[in-house]
């Protein structure tokens, strides 16, 4: 059985911490108020330093050591790679390589 | 108004494919435990996150206790701290839709956000604000059809997920193409995957969260430098 207000209670909890730690740069440093210059540059070099760890993070779960060896996904992200330096163009490349990992999963790395 | 939500409808189309993916998954995997539709849609609502839902789902089918809940919820959100830093100045005087916006900044809401200012011709607060409820209304309709159709799920999704994966990657490539200077990729790219093989899958974001700001502070100079030249 669900205890309901138990539930309730860890929801609001995940909740509340969620928002608090997407709140807390723009708490720490608000509007109008000056910061230091390191936060200014760090705000200027993170996104790319992010966008790379949100790329590794998506990989993590990969086991190298077991069949398919992560192999699927890493192909799939080549050509995702090679599609859009030779189209450039976003929903091309994020859904052709998506329909390529799906048939790398589901027909070819059984 | 039109444009707005035009440019931003078609920025978030990656979104839709990898939200309405992962959000069945997980309505999927919530409604095994025996929580319905209501509680899939009050998660998305109020927690809005992929990677701690679907934990959540552990954490209150097993009645995980309060500590643990906070604590693991930390772990697994830490990497959202990171994220406002590089937009305080792009969501100023955003207004009443700012604490929205900052409500809603997901990985992928993030991405699209953090690189490059509104298409032109678009209100930049609207367009902002389009993109984050249209990602979060894809997210909460994913969760919701997920538990409502439960495990008779008529159709395999198997690896539609990917299109997370293969977003990220595509910015990643934008990103490099837009800057001379790479290091900062670089830096993160290299950084994670040290953490990775260190602490492993399970605890990995935090220390490659501290790495990748003390390096930074150690080029601060060189990086500076570099960035100046870029302007």
């Amino acid at each position: 059985m669900i205890d309901v207000k138990y539930s309730i209670i860890q929801i609001a909890l995940m909740a509340g911490l969620t928002a608090l730690i997407r709140f807390s740069p723009f708490m720490l440093f608000p509007e109008g108020r000056k910061r230091p210059a390191f936060i200014t540059y760090l705000g200027k070099v993170l996104p790319y330093a992010i966008i790379g760890m949100l790329v590794i993070y998506c990989f993590k779960d990969i086991s190298f050591a077991s069949y398919p060896h992560g192999l699927p996904a890493i192909i799939a992200g080549v050509a995702v790679v090679l599609l859009h330096v030779w189209k450039g163009n976003t929903l091309l490349s994020v859904f052709g390589g998506t329909a390529f990992y799906m048939i790398l999963i589901n027909f070819i790395f059984k | 108004m039109k444009t707005s939500f035009k440019h931003a409808f078609k920025a978030s189309l990656p979104v839709f494919a990898g939200y309405i993916a992962l959000g069945i998954g997980f309505g999927v995997l919530l409604e095994s435990k025996g929580y319905s539709i209501l509680w899939a849609g009050l998660m998305a609502l109020t927690m809005y996150s992929g990677s701690l839902q679907y934990a959540a789902v552990d954490f209150m089918s097993g009645g995980a206790t309060l500590i643990t809940t906070a604590v693991m919820t930390v772990f697994i959100q830490a990497r959202h701290f990171f994220y406002g830093f590089s937009l305080l100045d792009r969501y100023k005087g955003m207004g009443g839709a700012k604490p929205y916006m900052i409500f809603g900044l997901t990985d992928e809401t993030y991405s699209l956000v953090c690189t490059g200012d509104a298409p032109k011709g678009t209100d930049k607060k609207k367009y902002f604000l389009f993109l984050t409820m249209l990602n979060q209304s894809y997210w909460i309709a994913g969760c919701m059809i997920g538990a409502f159709l439960g495990s008779v799920l008529p159709f395999e999704l198997k690896g539609v997920d990917y299109a997370m994966t293969a977003l990220f990657i595509v910015i990643f490539v934008d990103q490099w193409k837009s800057q001379k200077n790479h290091i900062p990729a670089i830096i993160g790219v290299l950084s994670t995957v040290v953490c990775l093989l260190i602490f492993g899958s399970e605890s990995f974001i935090i220390p490659s969260m501290a790495v990748i700001t003390v390096v930074f502070a150690i080029f601060r100079k060189k990086l500076e430098k570099e960035e100046s030249k870029n302007d």
